[in-house]
């Protein structure tokens, strides 16, 4: 316990917990909106719809609610600033390696990542696979509705993948890194003392050695790579079928482009969850052993 | 008392400077949007659902009005720093005891920095949930999420500049990441081809150097003081710019 205490009133981590009051708040906002909008009768939505798309003047309505929030903020942002320093250690010291040596908070999502993969991935790959999706994701949502307003029921399956990756891979992540990782990136529950001498005797293995087949061996290689080439064609295949028979409609406008693009972005965020899982179940450390890179 | 604010509002110098009079008319409402630089950011006039705080959170322009905090107070803040080893974390130690308010205003420094990186997030969140990207604002979706990245950076390179441990190490770690880049990072995957070495990959084109030095401090600050802010400001520029353009704050059609 007094551990977490310490860890809660680490200066920097006032953030985050104020990032996960408002992430929390503001989850619930969106989806209370979405799911009263979806209860609302298409009479109703209409007439509110016609209401809402009136025009009033900027001067005095916006430009009032925008000055108050900008007070608001002020205040809070200058109360933060009163009752907590900002965080300021000893000189730096590169001789001097503290246990753990953490990233920014923003970043310990990735840092956790480092953890499942090698830092090319993790911190190369990963990165601009998430900078390239978010920027593709208007060009391959091509569902029309829920354009402009709160609503879950007209786009389950978009909202459903995005809040997977912004708060499961992103936020959940970055609350680990911070609150359950100490000396050696060991895992620590928030009420275990943070113990520098600890060691976890833990023997990874590679996924083919689970078949006794040695992950550094040409066998273990041609394995090894065709669960990877598998995961990701018999599943960009079976999920083509399935739109091809229950939504021909829909994969006819996605196009093979776009369908080979998000099908692609869904199996490797679905992929990295489940290295995840396969790490922390049973210890395995690589899929594929190459005398280049490993996955 | 009215005459002399009628003499006053009457000069030809107040009326250089202030185009209309106040009068509530729907004609000086929209005057006082049209006539004022920074506020004709602002259409004149604005769907209902667009003013509204459970449709926008106002995310977009809390980080924005965050982003002019930041500005002011690190202006502030560059008065008192130099981005030398030497001197660099012994300034802030006289921030914080022989400054006026020099903690203060580093405190607010740091911390609406944290909280930008905070907003900005829920501003794509909302922005998401209302499914404001779709057709006719996919390209400012696209704007958005390289302000996303600038934003990561601007902070990134700000957390070195106090050059205590903290913030030594949390850039020593996250530059490691670029040493793994493949192709251009030594310890990458594929590195070879090229020729790639601790000298001349990407993480030495970041710090200046193949370990956080004095080099890494100047170019955190430049990037952090000058070159960031700048490409950051251009975007945000477009950026409001296209959500009008774009039909202004997004609604059911
Ligand atoms: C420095 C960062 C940013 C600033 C200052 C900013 C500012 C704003 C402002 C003031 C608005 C008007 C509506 C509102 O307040 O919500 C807006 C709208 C918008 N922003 Fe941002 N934004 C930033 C980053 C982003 C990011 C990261 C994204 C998405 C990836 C994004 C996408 C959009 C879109 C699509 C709109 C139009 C929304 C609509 O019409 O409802 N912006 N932005």
């Amino acid at each position: 316990m007094e551990n977490l205490l310490k860890i809660v009133s680490k200066p920097d981590n006032v953030a985050i917990i104020i990032m996960m009051v408002m992430v929390g708040f503001f989850v619930f906002f969106a989806f209370f909106q979405a799911l009263k909008n979806d209860r609302k009768k298409a009479s109703a939505k209409e007439e509110k719809n016609k209401l809402e798309k009136e025009k009033i003047h900027t001067w005095p309505y916006l430009a009032r609610k925008e000055f108050l929030v900008a007070i608001l903020v002020v205040v809070i942002l200058l109360a933060w600033s009163i009752f907590v320093d900002a965080p300021l250690e000893e000189h730096s010291n590169p001789n001097l390696t503290p246990n753990p040596a953490k990233a920014p908070w923003y970043f310990l999502g990735l840092q956790e990542l480092l953890v499942y993969f090698d830092p090319w991935i993790a911190g190369a790959i990963i990165p601009l696979l998430i900078i390239a999706g978010l920027m593709l994701i208007p060009y391959i949502d091509i569902n029309p509705r829920g354009n402009g307003y709160f609503t879950f029921a007209e786009r389950k399956f978009e909202i459903l993948i995005f809040c997977f990756g912004f708060l499961v891979l992103w936020i959940f992540l970055i609350i680990i890194g911070v609150f359950m990782r100490g000396p050696g990136w060991l895992w620590f529950w928030p009420w275990q003392e943070w113990d520098p001498s600890r060691v976890v005797a833990e023997i990874n293995v590679d996924l083919t050695q689970l078949i006794g087949v040695n992950s550094r061996s040409t066998p273990g290689f041609l394995i090894g790579g065709s669960v990877i080439i598998l995961y990701f064609s018999v599943g960009m295949i079976m999920l083509y079928l399935y739109l091809r028979k229950k939504k021909p409609n829909l994969l006819h406008k996605l196009g093979l482009t776009r369908y080979l693009i998000s099908s692609f972005l869904l199996w490797s965020m679905i992929g990295i969850a489940i290295k995840i899982i396969m790490k922390l179940t049973l210890n395995i450390k690589y899929i594929w052993v190459t005398p280049w890179f490993n996955i | 008392m009215r005459n002399i604010f009628k003499y006053i509002t009457e000069t030809q110098l107040w009326k250089s400077i202030f185009r209309h009079d106040y009068e509530d008319t729907p004609r000086n409402r929209a005057l006082q949007i049209l006539g004022n630089v920074f506020l004709h950011l602002h259409p004149a006039r604005i769907t209902r659902l667009g003013v509204k705080l459970k449709h926008t959170w106002c995310m977009g322009g809390i980080t924005f009005f965050l982003f002019i905090i930041l500005t002011v107070t690190g202006v502030l803040l560059m008065f008192y720093y130099r981005p030398t080893v030497a001197d660099a974390y012994w300034d802030m130690k006289d921030l914080e005891f022989t400054v006026r308010f020099g903690l203060l205003l580093r405190n607010i420094h740091r911390w609406a920095g944290h909280l930008m990186v905070i907003t900005i997030m829920l501003h794509m969140f909302r922005v998401f949930m209302t499914g404001s990207y779709k057709p006719p604002r996919e390209f400012n979706w696209v704007l958005g999420v390289v302000l996303l990245v600038l934003t990561l950076l601007l902070s990134f390179t700000g957390y070195l500049l106090p050059w205590d441990q903290l913030g030594f190490w949390a850039i020593t770690v996250g530059t490691n990441m670029a040493r793994a880049a493949p192709v251009i990072g030594h310890e990458g995957p594929l590195g070879e081809i090229i020729g790639t070495t601790v000298y001349n990959d990407l993480r030495f084109a970041l710090l200046g150097g193949s370990q956080v030095g004095a080099n890494a401090l100047l170019r955190a600050y430049v990037w952090h003081c000058i070159g960031i802010p700048i490409i950051a400001i251009v975007f945000m520029a477009v950026h409001f710019w296209r959500v009008r353009k774009d039909g202004g704050i997004s609604g059911p059609l």
